[in-house]
């Protein structure tokens, strides 16, 4: 991590501090029980962080086991179609699982077994977090529990049977809106009894401190990979840089490695559902305020009484109320800029992928994509787009064809 | 000196012990609550843990987060709550204190929370995600006001932490008996009264245990070591009947409860 000041943005890349603070964003909110095993997460990852024998660990298995590099594909067809910059997509979809989750629950696996825990937890909301969990725990004989909505269990069902091949165990939960943001709630109600030997694998950059700093961590390597195959293959940085945001870990791992590359654009796209009115979107940055879920102080979507408010996405990965603390500092420094993509132009954005370039991607990437595509057009030829390619399309082929005809039926 | 500091003054001078039930405001209505504090009142409860319904509640077991869905699918506001309580009859004196997400104070603003709450006879507040490193803003403006912030205590807490907290910590200390969440249990750990016996010596602070008490047994077995016990989900579990049953039925069994723990303490 860089500890250079940044006299090119307000953005430092020297964040958190040591109490989880990204500016104002972070912290840790949560019942005390909590607290040790945070304390105990925090010191682990420190030493882990100066253990070159962790590194390469890591490293060998991201090679070997994942796949890494990702590739940094041109999509040229795709470029044409929109006739404006160049699209480069950032591969994180041919990862082993299929998503750049796989970055984020190896690495927490192998502090799982530095800090000698015998079983994990995990929250799942598209179940690309669920699987990657369950793969690393199939590959270092953890037992595994993953909490999962029963509304998503609906519309992911092929990632609920991998993880149950994985030998995990997938708990339904039915409280609330039965998404992702209840599933975490389940993980947190878990951990709280189960705290003295069991690690919870967080999947995105929320949560108490230290998940977001820990997770953009280990997802940098999605963002320090393409910077470096973007000078050697493009010649010179991306114009722009795109992902889509739901907890926001795939965005937050490749925006990181350019915070202090001024000249790069780096574009979030969150979920805009079916319209900007309460209830109909998952965007808390384009319409939310700060406040309090999930252990954080970040942009949320929350009630005057601070109660969190129902959401919607398509997509169940970014179907979430909260955000990631330091997307929030990156919003309100200045330095990424936040936009979002509604549900029909995500399905717009999948079809061009999988019709110019052979691609499914997943709903969540296709926000990206989408977006990408937009701003694409309004570029010269000689400028060029990233995008981070998150997950594969695969798991949402059956909920794709339900939309699709629903939408036919106008339904 | 706060409502809460004179209750256990008094209470230490006769050598007895407080006795707290916790309800959710607006389960199944806000009238109800109201009714059931007077109840409570009257059978000799020493203080009310009113529960501030929130959507997202981490350390709360099946039964009161349930009683919590139910008051948001009612649409309970907080303005409503604090309303009801400030209408309680000035007669019934036990102090009223609210469990309260820190979602919910920071979205209405700690000196607006503090102030109104306090406005409506409140006499502090626990907020049960505000760790002592976060806590400072609002331990400042409760400070100012005289308005209890009362921290908890887990067996997962360090010591040198537990005496950190207490130290923070105004009213009472809260020790959370169990590694987890709230709700009913037979047992509860072995290592519990040594360790609040511990934490007894360290702090001038009054005590009070809750999570996983319910039964009179635990009651005879914790007061010795506690200034207080807190009961919760099996308060909230006899009220949840009464969406089906005739209130003065439920109402009375809740009475009848307060009232055999209230005996097993003494």
């Amino acid at each position: 991590m860089s500890t250079t000041p940044s006299d090119i943005s307000r953005a430092s890349a020297s964040v958190p501090d040591s109490s989880g603070r990204f500016g104002d964003f972070g912290g840790r909110y949560v019942p005390e029980t909590l607290t040790r095993a945070l304390d105990e997460l925090t010191a682990e990852y420190g030493k882990a962080e100066a253990d070159p024998t962790f590194q390469a660990e890591l490293d060998e298995l991201l090679h070997n086991y994942v796949g890494r590099p990702s590739p940094l594909y041109h999509a040229q067809r795709l470029s044409e179609e929109c006739g404006g910059a160049q699209i480069w997509l950032k591969r994180e979809d041919l990862n082993h699982t299929g998503a750049h989750k796989i970055n984020n629950t190896l690495g927490q696996a192998l502090l799982t077994l530095r800090m000698g825990k015998k079983r994990v937890i995990a929250e799942t909301g598209a179940g690309q977090h669920g699987v990657a969990t369950a793969t690393a725990c199939a590959r270092f004989g953890l037992p595994c529990v993953v909490y999962m909505g029963s509304e998503d269990i609906r519309r992911q069902a092929p990632n609920v049977f991998s993880m149950k091949l994985l030998g995990a165990e997938v708990r339904p939960v039915e409280s609330g809106s039965r998404t992702l943001r209840d599933a975490i709630n389940e993980a947190l109600r878990d951990w709280m009894s189960s705290v003295g030997d069991t690690h919870y694998i967080l999947g995105s950059v929320v949560g108490p401190h230290p998940f977001p700093l820990i997770v953009r961590d280990f997802q940098s390597v999605i963002g320090s990979e393409a910077r470096e195959q973007s000078l050697q293959r493009i010649g010179r940085l991306p114009t722009t840089v795109v992902a889509c945001v739901g907890g926001g870990s795939n965005a937050a791992g490749m925006f990181y490695p350019f915070i202090e590359d001024a000249e790069v654009e780096l574009v979030g796209v969150e979920a805009g559902g079916r319209s900007s009115q309460p209830g109909d979107h998952a965007s808390p940055l384009s319409f939310g305020q700060p406040g309090v879920l999930h252990g954080s102080y970040s942009y949320v979507m929350q009630d005057e009484d601070g109660q969190t408010c129902d959401v919607h996405s398509m997509s169940a990965g970014l179907d979430y109320p909260g955000v990631g603390p330091e997307h929030s500092y990156w919003k309100d420094t200045g330095r990424v800029t936040y936009t979002n993509c509604q549900d029909g132009d995500a399905m717009k954005g999948f079809d061009a992928l999988a019709r110019c370039e052979g691609i499914l991607p997943a709903l969540e990437s296709s926000h990206a994509v989408a977006k990408a595509m937009e701003l694409a057009a309004q570029r010269g030829k000689d400028e060029s787009v990233l995008v981070c390619l998150s997950g594969r399309g695969d798991k949402d082929a059956n909920e794709i064809a339900r939309l699709k005809d629903e939408g036919e039926r106008g339904t | 000196m706060s409502v809460i500091d004179q209750l256990f003054n008094d209470l230490r001078t006769r050598n007895e012990k407080a006795f707290m039930p916790f309800i959710t405001a607006g389960d199944p209505d806000l009238d109800f609550a109201a009714t059931v504090i007077r109840e409570l009142a009257t059978r000799g409860c020493h203080m009310c843990e009113v529960g501030i319904p929130y959507s997202d509640p981490i350390a709360d077991g099946p039964v009161i987060q349930a009683s919590y869905t139910r008051a948001l699918d009612k649409k309970t506001k907080l303005a409503q709550i604090l309303k009801m309580l400030g209408e309680l009859p000035t007669e019934i004196t036990m102090p009223r204190v609210t469990m309260v997400s820190y979602a919910i104070v920071y979205r209405h603003g700690i000196e607006r929370y503090v102030a109104e709450a306090k406005a409506a006879g409140v006499a502090g507040a626990i907020v049960p995600d505000l760790l002592v490193e976060e806590a400072a803003d609002m331990a400042e403006v409760c400070r100012r006001e005289d308005f209890s912030l009362i921290q908890l205590v887990t067996p997962t807490t360090p010591r040198e932490r537990a005496v950190r907290i207490a130290e923070s910590s105004t009213g009472f200390l809260y020790y959370v008996s169990v590694t987890g969440i709230t709700g009913e249990r037979t047992q509860l750990p072995p290592e519990l009264i040594d360790n609040v016996g511990w934490l007894r010596e360290q702090t001038p602070l009054p005590i009070c245990i809750g999570f996983g008490v319910s039964q009179p047994e635990h009651v005879k077995l914790l007061s010795p070591v506690a200034d207080g016990l807190i009961v919760g989900s099996a308060i909230v579990r006899r009220i949840a009947e009464a969406s089906e049953r005739p209130r003065e039925n439920v109402l009375r069994e809740v009475g009848e409860y307060a009232a055999t723990l209230l005996e097993a303490l003494k």
